[in-house]
């Protein structure tokens, strides 16, 4: 067979290609994108025996159904995901951080995420994409990166150009913790709040809205009183930035975000707490922990050895 | 000169240029931001410069905070000779079907629409930043009358090509997007083109713009 692709029966709620994203283009509007969830993103790759820098398929909430065409292949999906693959009339239950031969006309029912938001599917070989300013990160709001900027959609076909014949299989021993409280930094506007603003930032549960996608998580709560300006002159933005407009309910910036912004920021979420902040399901509870500098320092090269170590598992 | 540089969170600098905005505040940071994107200095990963601050991004697994800003801090500024600035002249179609906000404009500056537009297309503009969207200018400034707010609630959509006024500054949308700015006309020119990837946006930091208004019929050929 000299042509191996994935039939697309389900498409999912949004499936782009990702991988580690795009770097020095914010000063003309482009973010970084790239995988959402960078620790799960890396152990797929792994799994499949890839590089770090290699595309794979991200899904959000329920994933894509695909259909095989060609060679055997070794795939992996990490996350917390229920899949099933159907070889035939036999259908098998999916398990996480492990790799999976798929082979000629075999399925690959990706049917949710588990109470987290994102889930990644690596396969041992190559997608065959366009790149933009090196990368097949698809931003679908700027219609930049591979697929034209689109999500999956149905019917369509996902090309395969060269597969790894060696096909190795791995496993990983690893369940995703999850955490209530996500460590921030003080913001450049935290002074434009009020005493009870400030109290209400650190330590007052918020909700994680439905209007959250990957360029922004939005918060419900309590009112964050300003009481200095609800708007500041517009400045550059970073991901894991919160900023609070004039309604009072905060916006964390996710990796899509708009590069510039008017609102006042009253923190940053921690490096090392960004994978695990963006798992966060709508309507899940979240609280917020001030931490300085250095210690954000030591919190990241922990969660980065942890990350490494995992890698030297598989 | 920077004034101050402070963390934004754990892997960003944030170099404030003082509370004034004006061309030459400006000017230093985009000074300081060709400066710092020619060093390319290890883990620097983004620069973001708007009218008065620059933000320097880095990767934390390669640099850290005070060893970046002891870089910066020590930086040699390019002089302003090097720098050189494009011009443009931007054609615009103000029938009414692309000015959506004119008549909110009259109301809201107590101006007729002849005059905003006279006052409008006199005006040569200057290029602060870019972004928000990808390719977004950010040009000013409008004159101290022709300033109005945002709208009470922004457009869900604002059509591609779009230019729009709020506050001293005009911008102009570079593709469909959300936003609250005052539209009072549009242009048939692609000023972001993502298969460019050496130079996807038209008009860029310090470069010089004017408009010019165009008729219907020219608007439509340009499409051609």
């Amino acid at each position: 067979m000299d042509k191996n692709y994935f039939e697309i029966l389900r498409a999912g709620i949004n499936s782009t290609f990702q991988d580690l994203g795009r770097n020095n283009l914010y000063h003309i509007g482009i973010p970084f994108s790239g995988a959402m969830d960078n620790r799960n993103y890396l152990l797929a790759n792994k799994l499949t025996g890839n590089d770090n820098n290699h595309p794979v398929i991200e899904f959000a909430y329920q994933g894509p159904h695909l259909k095989y065409h060609g060679n055997a292949i070794n795939i992996a999906i990490t996350g917390d995901v229920s899949f099933k693959i159907k070889k035939g009339d036999n259908l098998i239950d999916g398990e996480c951080y492990r790799s999976f031969i798929l082979e000629n006309n075999d399925e690959l029912d990706i049917i949710s995420t588990n109470k987290s938001v994102y889930g990644y599917l690596a396969i041992s070989g190559q997608f065959d994409l366009k790149f933009q300013w090196s990368s097949c990160s698809t931003n679908i709001q700027a219609k930049i990166g591979s697929n034209n900027g689109e999500k999956l959609s149905v019917n369509q076909k996902i090309n395969i150009k060269e597969i790894n014949q060696n096909l190795v299989s791995k496993k990983l021993n690893y369940i995703n913790t999850k955490i209530e409280n996500i460590r921030v930094m003080k913001g450049t506007n935290f002074d434009y709040f009020s005493e009870q603003g400030k109290k209400l930032f650190f330590g007052n549960e918020f909700k994680v809205s439905k209007l959250s996608d990957r360029m922004g998580m939005r918060l419900e709560g309590k009112k964050i009183e300003n009481i200095v300006d609800t708007n500041i002159r517009s400045e550059g933005l970073i991901k894991g930035v919160i900023q609070v407009p004039a309604d009072g309910n905060p916006i964390i910036m996710l990796s899509d975000h708009g590069t510039i912004g008017g609102y006042p920021k009253i923190g940053v979420v921690i490096s090392a707490d960004y994978d695990r902040l963006v798992q966060l399901t709508p309507g899940s509870s979240v609280k917020f922990q001030e931490v300085d500098l250095n210690s954000a320092e030591t919190l990241f090269k922990l969660y980065d050895l942890e990350t490494q170590n995992l890698i030297s598992q598989i | 000169m920077i004034k101050n540089i402070s963390n934004l969170g754990d892997a960003a600098l944030y170099c404030d240029f003082g509370k004034e905005i004006s061309k030459e505040i400006n000017t230093q940071v985009i000074r300081y931001f060709k400066t710092i994107q020619k060093k390319n200095i290890v883990g620097v990963n983004n620069l973001t410069p708007s009218y008065n601050k620059l933000i320097v991004s880095f990767d934390i697994k390669k640099i850290n905070f005070n060893k970046l800003k002891k870089i910066i801090d020590n930086i040699e500024v390019i002089n302003s000779d090097n720098i050189q600035n494009k011009k443009f002249e931007i054609p615009i179609c103000c029938e009414k079907e692309f000015s959506l906000d004119i008549k909110r404009l009259e109301e809201k500056l107590k101006m007729k629409e002849e005059k905003i537009y006279e006052n409008f297309f006199e005006k040569e503009f200057f290029c602060y930043m870019t972004g928000f969207i990808a390719g977004m200018p950010f040009l000013g400034d409008l004159d101290e009358n022709l300033r109005a707010k945002r709208l009470d609630t922004p457009r869900v959509k604002v059509p591609k090509g779009s230019i729009g006024l709020t506050e001293q500054f005009a911008n102009i949308y570079t593709f469909e997007s959300p936003g609250g700015w005052n539209i009072i006309g549009n242009t048939p020119l692609n000023i972001f083109d993502s298969s460019k990837e050496n130079e996807p946006n038209l008009i860029n930091p310090g470069d010089l713009v004017t408009f010019k208004r165009i008729t219907k019929e020219n608007y439509q050929n340009y499409h051609g």
